[in-house]
């Protein structure tokens, strides 16, 4: 029998050295916040002929947008961030770029947010987890009413989603210095989303666990967990196989606009595997045994 | 078979042929719906949000008052300059939604919808030798023209005695773009008046505190006149701004999401592509893996897409790219709850059951996780649909709708479609290893 129970300590190691680098990220770090966070303006422009990202630059700043960050997309378009701008500036930088480019331009999509709306957005995302959250534990906890000590399983349950939510965010942040991953409004739509299908794993193992103490498959709580996660293990890996096959369809083959939406969905599913099956059973046990592993009583 | 499920069967056939004829051919009318309704990122349009300086309003009204009066001002300046199916709504106390689905010339419709437009008739000051004073620049100085109403009361001259009929005219001979406008009772009055007065003398005409052009009053003019000095579009966004009367309080954009029409078609394409792509991944491995189980997930999968679609149009739902990107991903947690039960169904045969036994076991015993680890993304769905709301994402908005109806609609095709299938099939094909266990 394969034995994951036993090895918690090493499951919790693995956790904690994923986890660790991304906290590091984002205290020092932070994220690279999205326009709808921080305000301002976020637009793709598309050119007639081929032009030199170098050269954007070097028109952007003459118009008095040096501190323009631009991206290049897999479709040779340009991501161009900047301060708010309005609809006079907004002509100002097309002609200037058709003029000095030598190239037509187009304003592919147009993104401007005000100070004071990025101030409420925030706030707003900050609620929403916080309620998302909250309702879940209580959810949990009723789903598991029937157990005798059913906050312990909720919270089991909660620590795996804040670990798979912790290992998101921190990927996140170091990818935000390193490749330019903005947090916006998406990134928390796809993060509350990772979070509501993530605990379906976690609800499928604990249910088995509830039902193995019922039939009174071992006498040992330990070893009634590793039956259980080994029993559903195929389940819970199939079930979000399905979900990362139609997830990379559409990063790979989608539109750019969500591409960074769908990773974030991707990696969040992945990493919600590892914790369904390696954290949130092991915790159930943590909380009866602690670090201590011993061999299972029959 | 159980008579009830000869009744879910013909229940199942009757609501798919149903959801078949209504989505087949998608851009067929069915009670007045053709094809899918897209939201903005994907047909390409405006969105705008507006916030009103509600401290600046006459003191004698209302917020409630001047917000109903600004918004269908927007409501006539949107209709006049031709945008099919704009959303013009109120958002908390001194915001304004407007969507402009489709329209290409958003730059200028922001600019007609923005703009107070607030016209003002100014006359010069005479000096001693009845030439107009000037500032130290050399600019003549202007001050509000006024005169006496019908009522006896002095009042300025502006835009609020205008008839709602300007129209933009070519002058004859320069065929330059002006706009005629007529005075009403009142208007008629004063401009008279005003124009008595200021004969051979230059009339400043101002829009929102901006000086247009100052002709020299040739004539006193009772009831029309025109406004030269403006190219062919400022002349038809002002005749559309004179009509529906000035906004009573300056507008801001605070929020505003434009997307060219050409990179929702591309959109579209490479989600259908990106869709179909995923559907057919997502077929193969339940095939592979579960065999004849995979098969019918199959088929609850197809049932599962049509009835899908056919709520798409109906409701009808508008579709994001992050709404579609929504169904997709969708389609892969449809199958979570066909996963659940054919692995229990797979325990019980190992158990020793039979196969019409182990289907009925399998599905009772896998509803409660599928229940409990449906009910989180619910959770998730109806947080993120407020949050969405609160600050008008409709991205976020529609992936969050979509996710939920996917969700929901998933539940139901596992737990009536699937397992009815599988009932009927363990009737007719009896090979233990097509169910996955060995024979």
């Amino acid at each position: 029998m394969i034995d994951i129970v036993n090895k918690r300590n090493w499951f919790f190691l693995i956790s904690l050295l994923l986890i660790v680098p991304g906290i590091l990220s984002m205290i020092i770090f932070g994220f690279k916040l999205g326009i709808d966070f921080s305000s301002g303006t976020l637009m793709t422009l598309h050119f007639n002929r081929a032009v030199e990202q170098s050269d954007l630059r070097q028109q952007m700043s003459q118009l008095g947008y040096g501190d323009a960050s631009i991206q290049k997309t897999s479709q040779g378009d340009f991501l161009v961030r900047t301060r708010e701008i309005d609809a006079e500036q907004k002509q100002k930088i097309i002609d200037g770029l058709k003029s000095g480019l030598n190239a037509e331009v187009t304003i592919l999509d147009f993104s401007s947010v005000s100070p004071m709306v990025a101030g409420e957005v925030a706030r707003n995302a900050v609620i929403a987890v916080a309620f998302a959250s909250v309702f879940m534990i209580l959810y949990i906890a009723f789903a598991f009413r029937h157990m005798p000590n059913p906050f312990k399983w909720g919270f089991s349950a909660v620590i795996a989603l804040l670990h798979d939510a912790l290992i998101v965010l921190g990927i996140f942040s170091i990818l935000g210095w390193m490749a330019g991953f903005q947090v916006d409004s998406m990134f928390i739509t796809a993060m509350l989303t990772i979070v509501g299908y993530s605990i379906n794993n976690t609800c499928v193992i604990y249910d088995r666990i509830r039902e193995n103490v019922r039939k009174g498959v071992s006498k040992d709580f330990a070893l009634t967990v590793n039956v259980s996660i080994l029993e559903t293990m195929a389940r819970c890996i199939n079930t979000s196989l399905t979900v990362i096959l139609v997830c990379l369809a559409i990063y790979l083959f989608g539109g750019v606009t969500i591409q960074q939406f769908i990773l974030a969905l991707l990696v969040g599913v992945i990493v919600g595997i590892y914790d369904s099956i390696f954290v949130a059973g092991p915790l159930l046990v943590l909380w009866e045994r602690g670090l201590k592993t011993s061999k299972y009583a029959a | 078979m159980k008579t009830s499920n000869i009744w879910l069967l013909i229940f199942i056939l009757i609501l798919f042929c149903l959801c078949l004829w209504l989505v087949v051919p998608l851009e067929g009318d069915r009670f007045g719906r053709q094809g899918l309704t897209l939201g903005l990122d994907l047909k390409g349009g405006a969105y705008l949000v507006y916030e009103a300086d509600v401290s600046k309003r006459d003191p004698s009204q209302t917020v409630d008052q001047v917000m109903q009066s600004v918004l269908s001002k927007i409501e006539r300046r949107v209709n006049a300059f031709g945008v099919k199916e704009p959303i013009i709504q109120r958002q908390g106390e001194n915001r304004i939604l407007v969507q402009l689905p489709g329209e290409k010339n958003i730059d200028e419709a922001k600019k007609l919808i923005g703009k107070v437009a607030l016209l003002v008739f100014k006359e010069t000051i005479p000096d001693a030798s009845g030439q107009p004073t000037r500032d130290e620049k050399g600019e003549i100085i202007w001050q509000n023209a006024t005169a006496v109403g019908t009522d006896g009361k002095t009042k300025e001259l502006t835009g609020q005695y205008l008839k709602p009929n300007a129209k933009v005219v070519l002058k004859s001979g320069t065929n330059e773009p002006e706009v005629a406008f007529e005075w009403n009772d009142e208007g008629a009055v004063l401009f008279e008046q005003i124009t008595k007065r200021n004969l051979d003398k230059p009339l400043g005409i101002f829009l929102d505190n901006e000086l247009v052009s100052a002709p020299t009053v040739r004539a006193v003019i009772k009831n029309s006149g025109v406004i030269t000095g403006v190219d062919m579009k400022e002349a038809q966004a002002l005749a559309i701004q004179l009509n529906s009367g000035s906004l009573d309080v300056p507008l801001k954009i605070i929020l505003e999401q434009t997307v060219d029409a050409t990179l929702g078609a591309d959109s579209i394409k490479r989600s259908i592509v990106a869709g179909a792509i995923g559907l057919i991944l997502v077929i193969l491995f339940m095939v592979l893996y579960y065999r004849m189980s995979g098969v019918i997930a199959t088929l609850a999968l197809l049932i599962y897409g049509v009835i899908l679609t056919a709520i798409f149009k109906m409701v009808p739902v508008t579709l994001t790219l992050a709404g579609i990107a929504a169904g997709v991903v969708s389609v892969g947690m449809a199958v979570d709850a066909n996963i659940l039960i054919f692995e229990r169904m797979k325990e019980e045969l190992r158990a020793g059951r039979t196969l019409g036994a182990a289907v009925e076991a399998g599905f009772k015993r896998a509803w409660l996780a599928i229940r409990d680890s449906n009910v989180t993304t619910f959770i998730a769905c109806i947080v993120l649909f407020w949050f969405g709301d609160t600050f008008g994402a409709f991205v976020v908005k529609g992936f969050a709708l979509t996710l939920f109806i996917g969700v929901s609609l998933s539940m139901f095709t596992a737990i009536t479609v699937s397992r009815l299938l599988l009932t009927i099939s363990v009737l007719i094909i009896k090979n233990r290893w097509l169910y996955g266990v060995k024979a």
